[in-house]
């Protein structure tokens, strides 16, 4: 067997895996499908009083924004508290927040810079409502996205909600790009409660019951990704985390690819980061979804991606070697005769075919992202970003991820 | 909440029709090229066939006609076509090595066609017969050159055998140039024999004069 034959199996494994991962979650996806609407039509009996926290880091600019619509939330204003806690900022942050203190719901506090953790703890301590949440100074949240929230923990079972996060209106190549991979996560994030696998309770307005944190104890280091950390450690109590797709926060998202750089290598550091720590999850059926499915196709995925990379790698260098000899031997010429539009010279490989059929799922998906979230389904240009040009420019990120994985290093917020 | 183990099941089945799907598109396609490969060597063969009957029935006063006849065409065409799928790995082993088998004895019918016009007619062709195998290491270097060659002086006759072939023709022709696997690349410019790697240089030095002067411009830096 030579290395076309081993590169060749490996990548049908890997498109085999790829295509059975969404397939899997497509058919998750409409077995409960019906549940949608009936949430869709869901009104909060109660409302449960709310404490949502605010840490900000030097965000003079957006912190505003975010307050405002807070402020703005369609929720009785006696059930809702905000408090901001400013984590040591340099900047004109604390100055600004000033103007919030008149207001009866907000509370601001200031403390020493240690981290995003620490800002959350700090605020839990003074937290006496049945539900508390988060929201990062980069976002802001839809009028109604609290009541909807709010709807789930009429089952008692249900712990923390997850938002559908978007991209606020998109203007540049980069934001376009995470606007479709946004999209995509949408879909996926609703599937993963359908089968109990929500490995994340992102930043942006996860809403949890206060009783979490008083039984399980609060936010940890955990590699920079506390969000991630806090939804591992809640299955590894069993806790139920749910979506509410309808619920919609808007994140500004980095607009320039060295910041995206960053925010993923720290994400993907850290969520495999937290893998390793909750590495007994896996393949638990105690934890059915997360054990038995998000973490190990999670696993697969960044195993593969790496095998790809290898095989690309040698299968580039292999070119580029040619390309040498045949220029040491006779030079550099173009030739014009090696272009052909004989239909002989298309690609026929079985591996073309197993692509376009993973992109053309990967698309119905997004599509199906927009439409629970936003009833709208109409296809655009923009959601081939996600399987064309998002699995070119995270390479970068996820070697980097891995280099700091395996050196135990640890990433940095900004 | 459990995961029923009907789901991973059925997830299965789909991909697995997926992926048949696949493999069925994939070979009905590659089926339709080795189609294409054989009938362009049928025509090949059909078009020697008629050369040679017109000029056993007519002799040299048939050359006009048949010195302009584009014989060549058609089987380089299924000469790069064959070098493309073999690189593309379209079939199965064993279907690929009798077509190029089919091919190779075609490029030694084609051969012997063009010395025997040569001689009756004295049109003074440029052959190169050119013994590679895949397994010598100098080979792909004397490809490029031969390529390169051929590009510049279209008119030129290359005809490339697999040393490993297993063909009792090819065998013949090995003989009759005494090439063996240490001589290879072995390289025969009308009837002179060359082995090792010739560069583009020496491989041009090897061409009768009348042909260098009709050099095509290449772009070459």
């Amino acid at each position: 067997m030579n290395i076309t034959d081993i590169s060749n199996i490996i990548s049908y494994i890997v498109l085999f895996f790829s295509i059975y991962f969404n397939v899997f979650l497509l058919i998750s996806f409409f077995e409960k499908k019906s549940l949608i609407k009936i949430e869709d039509k869901i009104k909060p009996k109660h409302f449960r009083s709310t404490t949502i926290v605010v840490p900000v880091f030097n965000e003079e600019k957006t912190v505003t924004k975010s307050v405002l619509s807070l402020l703005d939330l369609d929720y009785p204003k006696n059930k809702l508290k905000i408090i901001i806690v400013d984590d040591g900022s340099t900047d004109n942050t604390w100055r600004i927040i000033q103007k919030f203190k008149k207001n009866k719901q907000i509370e601001v506090f200031h403390k020493e810079n240690g981290g995003k953790h620490t800002a959350l703890n700090f605020a839990l301590e003074k937290i006496k409502t049945e539900l508390v949440g988060c929201l990062d100074a980069d976002s802001f949240v839809e009028k109604d996205a609290l009541k909807k929230i709010v709807s789930h923990f009429e089952n008692p079972k249900t712990m923390a909600v997850t938002p559908s996060i978007k991209i606020y209106k998109p203007n540049n190549f980069i934001r376009h790009v995470q606007d479709s991979e946004y999209n995509y996560g949408i879909f996926i994030k609703k599937t993963l409660d359908f089968i109990n696998g929500i490995n994340v309770t992102p930043g942006p307005f996860s809403i949890f019951r206060k009783r979490v944190f008083d039984e399980i104890g609060g936010f940890k280091p955990a590699h920079n990704t506390e969000d991630m950390e806090i939804a591992f450690r809640m299955h590894k109590f069993l806790y139920r985390i749910t979506n509410s797709h309808k619920a919609i926060v808007y994140t500004a998202g980095p607009g320039t690819y060295k910041a995206l750089y960053k925010q993923r290598v720290r994400w993907s550091h850290g969520f495999f980061a937290n893998i390793l720590d909750y590495r007994f999850l896996i393949f638990n059926k105690k934890y059915s979804g997360i054990g038995m499915f998000t973490l190990p196709s999670s696993l697969i995925a960044m195993g593969s991606f790496f095998v790809f990379l290898i095989l690309f790698l040698i299968m580039i260098g292999k070119g580029i070697v040619n390309k040498v000899i045949e220029i040491k031997t006779v030079g550099f010429h173009i030739s014009w005769s090696s272009f052909n539009l004989d239909w002989f010279y298309i690609n026929t490989d079985l591996k073309l075919f197993l692509g376009i059929a993973l992109i053309i799922l990967t698309i119905g998906l997004i599509i199906y992202g927009k439409k629970i979230s936003e009833n709208k389904s109409k296809f655009s240009w923009h959601f081939l970003y996600f399987p064309f040009v998002y699995s070119i420019i995270a390479v970068p990120w996820l070697i980097k991820a891995f280099y700091t994985l395996i050196l135990s290093k640890e990433t940095k917020w900004r | 909440m459990e995961i029923g183990w009907k789901k991973y099941i059925y997830a299965l089945v789909i991909t697995m029709v997926v992926f048949l799907a696949g493999v069925g598109i994939s070979r009905y396609l590659n089926d339709k090229k080795i189609g294409e490969l054989k009938l362009s060597g049928d025509k090949v063969s059909l078009d020697i066939l008629s050369i040679e009957t017109q000029f056993a029935l007519l002799g040299e006063y048939s050359c006009e006609e048949v010195v302009n006849s584009d014989l060549s065409a058609e089987l380089n065409n299924l000469g790069k076509k064959l070098s493309y799928g073999e690189k593309n790995s379209i079939t199965s082993d064993q279907e690929f090595y009798n077509l190029k088998a089919y091919y190779s004895l075609l490029e030694i019918k084609e051969y012997l066609l063009i010395k025997k016009l040569g001689s009756k007619c004295n049109t003074k062709p440029v052959t190169i017969l050119y013994f590679y195998s895949n397994q010598c290491g100098d080979c792909s270097k004397e490809g490029y050159v031969l390529t390169y060659i051929r590009e510049k002086y279209p008119q030129i006759r290359v005809y490339s055998f697999d040393y490993d072939l297993e063909l009792s023709a090819l065998k013949t022709l090995n003989s009759v140039y005494s090439v063996t696997a240490e001589k290879l690349p072995f390289i025969v410019v009308n009837g002179k024999s060359y082995s090792g790697f010739k560069s583009q240089e020496e491989m041009e030095s090897f061409l009768p004069k009348y042909i260098r002067n009709t050099a095509t411009t290449t772009t070459k830096q």
